[in-house]
């Protein structure tokens, strides 16, 4: 077995106990009695051996890795993503040796699952630097960022329990709503990686041939049946699904092809659940979480904010412009991603202020690290994927 | 307004809600209130005291937090706004009117709004600037609002604070007390790094006040940065020019007077796949080609102080270099950067007079497309007359050959042609292909013969002296971050009436828990009354009166 294939099998074994971890975190707080720990606190320390040992499995993947490509493997989506799993991890297990909170488990572990799951969609090949990203500081701006999304991302999964215990799912309201379409998009992100996976698996291969937004010839491959042609296509492997629309020039239409596959299977999926379980599917986390201590779980948004936030100005902001001032001669460009950067910067800003200048704790403070947690995935995958900029390395 | 009296007799001014001397509370609202504002340490705020002029009223808007949180939204939206479309320097055309044709023409309708609206340079707006301007006018004046009066309020802390004081503050120990408590506790509280005063019968015990100066610094720091993003706009602080620059060229560097450049070349690399790199044969497979290194090898030169402009006899060669991506040469706080290339442009044409009919030719001529000649002397005193040159034709415009960029992509010449067949001359078009001849049949063309190519760099001559206003900034900010976030500032007042009994107080602006770690240390070595936390009594009286209720 070579390095490689060692560092992608240990990835594996991360992402195998993370998913046993979770449900072990699931089954220490259900069998939880009303206002008791003792189940949490027995196997609490099952499920955090083992997410620990998954932890460590993939701190080996990344520094085999490094070693394999030679270079910090924080240098496409597949890698900085994984990355991103394995800080939010990390993070969760500091917390947990603080405060023993096994819920916090229950949800940040699936959570890194689907980050991983879909961070294992990009190609994983090894990959050359291109001269933009030969320098150290691909490690230093990259590595302190992804540390500092992982401590913020942690805020929004306390923020989520929190709501979780307090929205009432019995009356309608905007609340209740918002919170299901959270666990809506967390569906939508499985039928991205279940259709990927299908489709990979299967080895779906469509060749079209468009003209491009500056009206030139190109080829494209499709993944997926095309449901959305390119602007003026062409078949080009026989048999293959014939678009249904054709799209303009500037839609990539192979892109939304894929989106609009992952919308219909997730929606399929998450209508199932709903089928299945009469219920919504905060409803049923609902019941994990009758023993949490809100006050802790406010404390701990917080505090991963005012940790986080300092390391992501750091990363995501100085060490960003040191950086673009060495690479591209100017510090700051109002590159897409500069600016999502910047958009994180200022909502964090506005949160702190928010609770430390006009008292917006617990419920407030708690949505506001959830729509944190949404403007940093934004920034990884719609401005990656959709607003092509200077980072669009992937 | 009149300055308010407190009843221990010292003078506060005016907006007072905590008498600074005593800490008696000053207005029935605050009498009335079980616990005790703190934040400000019920200091006169300038914002909270004055709303009568203009002055007044656009200081208390900027001193709000609410109007600073508001600000910052404001500005989140609208820097988000900007990435919906390009901006324009990212966009492939440079007149103004080909980037409004270019939203229009790949947008379509939403690019034109976008243009009309001014999204496409969205950040040099003055709206835009504006808006980054009134936040550093917020970040100021709300600064200024509260640091003023609370400086002057914990520089001048009294030791003997008023019962009423003590007793509104969240941690409170009332009780019997020994003849040794105070000093124990003074003890107990130096060991813990504490600086303790003591004043009669009392003891003032404090930790960490740095910390609540964090907002304010961290502030500054961001203030110190945005200046120095301002200054760019001063002359002489700030250089942005681009140089192309031709394999074997020499070139004076724009903005950078008495420096000259030669390139000696420009390389570039891509990755094999092979021996080392074959881990990469994968990646390199599925994309195609990726480039390894971009670089030129450049030789600066200074002429000396003195000499003439233009004049490089006398210049001495300063240093040999290679400019790479994310290396650039740094020199007399310029710095060179590789940004750009242009692969095997064309360098020099050759052509034929040639009669048309015969073939019969009167000479070449070679025209340099970087430095062309007007005259080229043929044979037999023909002569070429190169009346108009455009580097990189795109056109024509009314009836005028234009050039699109002045790089010699496509060259077009208007040339002269005169032999001692022609001595009248003849007129002739000409671009790669095709000639045109705008003035009627003519006897002689030039017939084409070949190119010679060579590379060309395109570098970016930086000079930028706000960088270490710019790191200054970032530093201070960093600090203060740090400052107010991962340190506290904890008070104990404890003072021992005549009867021996202890009245004490503790305040932290965060971190209770540390605070009572602290003070169940003090407690148990001086044996103090026990504290009671007065919020979370509050707290769970209402909550009991809840469940009642219900």
């Amino acid at each position: 077995m070579t390095l490689a294939d060692i560092s992608s099998n240990l990835l594996y074994v991360a992402f195998i106990a993370y998913l046993i971890a979770t449900f072990v975190f699931g089954g220490a707080v259900k069998g939880n009695k009303e206002g008791t720990y003792r189940s949490e606190q027995r196997w609490g320390k099952v499920a955090i051996t083992i997410t620990v040992i998954g932890f460590l499995a993939q701190l080996g993947y990344f520094i085999t890795r490094w070693m394999v490509t030679g270079h910090a493997p924080i240098s496409n989506m597949f890698e900085f993503t994984t990355a991103f799993g394995m800080t939010l991890v990390g993070g969760f297990i500091i917390l947990y040796a603080l405060y023993k909170t096994a819920v916090l488990g229950m949800i940040v572990l699936p959570i890194a699952l689907l980050i991983i799951a879909y961070a294992s969609m990009f190609p994983s090949e090894v990959s050359p630097l291109i001269p933009a990203l030969q320098t150290n500081w691909l490690a230093i701006h990259v590595i302190t960022v992804v540390i500092a999304e992982g401590i913020l991302a942690i805020s929004a999964a306390a923020g989520l329990i929190y709501l979780l215990k307090v929205v009432d799912q019995k009356k309608k309201s905007k609340q209740r709503f918002w919170l299901e379409a959270i666990m809506y998009s967390l569906v939508l992100v499985l039928g991205f990686v279940v259709t990927s996976t299908f489709f990979t698996l299967t080895n779906y291969e469509a060749d079209f041939t468009y003209v491009n937004k500056d009206e030139q010839p190109s080829e494209i491959t499709y993944n997926m049946p095309a449901i959305f042609g390119m602007n003026e296509f062409e078949p080009m492997t026989d048999g293959a699904f014939t678009p249904l629309v054709e799209m303009p020039p500037i839609v990539h239409a192979g892109k939304l092809t894929t989106v609009f596959w992952s919308v219909m299977v997730g929606t399929v999926l998450y209508a199932l659940i709903r089928l299945i379980f009469r219920k919504r599917i905060s409803a049923m986390l609902q019941p994990f979480t009758k023993n949490v201590n809100l006050q802790l779980m406010d404390e701990i948004n917080y505090r991963s904010i005012i940790i986080g936030f300092p390391i992501f100005s750091l990363g995501a902001l100085i060490f960003a412009m040191i950086w673009a001032q060495i690479a591209w001669s100017r510090f700051w460009g109002w590159d897409p991603k500069e600016v999502w950067a910047l958009v994180t910067f200022l909502f964090y800003a506005a949160y702190l202020h928010l609770r430390l200048g006009r008292g917006w704790a617990g419920e407030k403070s708690a949505w506001l690290a959830v729509i944190g947690f949404v403007i940093i995935m934004f920034n990884l995958v719609a401005v990656n994927l959709i607003i092509a900029g200077l980072h669009s390395y992937a | 307004m009149d300055k308010l009296i407190c009843k221990c007799g010292h003078e506060n001014p005016p907006g007072t809600v905590l008498c600074e001397s005593c800490g008696r509370p000053l207005n029935e609202q605050e009498q009335n209130k079980k616990l005790a504002d703190m934040r400000y340490e019920g200091t006169a705020r300038r914002s909270q005291t004055y709303n009568k002029s203009i002055i007044d009223k656009i200081w208390n808007f900027f001193s709000s937090v609410k109007v600073g949180v508001g600000i910052i939204i404001v500005l989140l939206i609208a820097a988000a706004l900007g990435t919906i479309l390009p901006q324009k320097q990212y966009v492939p055309a440079t007149t103004d009117a080909a980037i409004e044709a270019y939203y229009t023409d790949i947008y379509g309708s939403v690019g034109t709004v976008y243009h009309a609206l001014g999204f496409h340079d969205l950040y040099n707006s003055f709206w835009f600037i504006g808006l980054v301007g009134m936040l550093a006018i917020s970040l100021i004046i709300a600064s200024l609002d509260r640091f003023v009066p609370l400086y002057k309020s914990l520089k001048n802390q009294r030791v003997l604070r008023h019962s009423s004081f003590m007793r509104k503050q969240r941690i409170l120990a009332e009780g019997p007390g020994d003849a040794d408590t105070l000093k124990k506790a003074e003890e107990k509280l130096t060991d813990l790094k504490y600086k303790v005063s003591t004043d009669k019968n009392g003891l003032l015990a404090e930790k960490g006040r740095f910390s609540r100066w964090g907002p304010y610094v961290n502030h500054i720091g961001l203030i110190i940065f945005l200046f120095g993003v301002m200054l760019r706009m001063m002359p002489g602080f700030y250089v942005d020019e681009t140089l192309w620059i031709r394999e074997g060229e020499t070139r004076a560097i724009p903005d950078a007077p008495g420096y000259v450049l030669e390139s000696k070349g420009f390389t570039l690399e891509t990755y094999t796949g092979e021996g080392e790199e074959e881990k990469f044969g994968e990646a390199i497979d599925r994309v195609g080609t990726v480039a390894k290194n971009y670089q030129t090898d450049v030789v600066l030169y200074k002429i000396p102080e003195g000499a003439l402009p233009g004049d490089t006899a006398d210049m001495e060669m300063v240093e040999e270099h290679a400019i790479r991506v994310n290396q650039p040469f740094k020199f007399d706080g310029y710095a060179l950067y590789q940004m750009d290339f242009q692969q095997d442009e064309l360098k020099t044409m050759s052509f034929a007079l040639q009669n048309k009919e015969t073939g019969e030719s009167r000479g070449d001529l070679t025209i340099d497309l970087v430095n062309p000649e007007t005259n080229y002397e043929l044979e037999d005193g023909s002569v070429v007359e190169l009346l108009g040159y455009y580097p990189d034709f795109s056109g024509f415009e009314n009836g005028e050959p234009q050039t699109a960029t002045p790089l010699p992509k496509n060259p077009g010449f208007l040339v002269k042609m005169t032999t001692p067949d022609t001595p009248d001359g003849e007129t002739s078009f000409i671009t790669i292909q095709n000639t045109v001849e705008p003035l009627g049949d003519n006897d002689y063309k030039l017939a084409f013969q070949g190119v010679e190519t060579r590379d060309a760099s395109g570098l970016t001559v930086r000079k930028d002296r706000t960088l270490p206003i710019l790191g200054l900034g970032g530093l201070i900010f960093m600090i203060g971050v740090a400052q107010g976030m991962y340190f506290n500032h904890r008070r104990f007042w404890i003072q021992q009436q005549a009867d021996g009994s202890i009245l004490l107080a503790g305040h932290t602006n965060k971190n209770w828990f540390g605070l009572k770690k602290d003070l169940d240390q003090v407690t148990d070595h001086a044996s103090l009354p026990a504290y009671r936390d007065q919020q979370e009594d509050m707290e769970a009286q209402e909550k009991r009166e809840g469940e009642q209720l219900t």
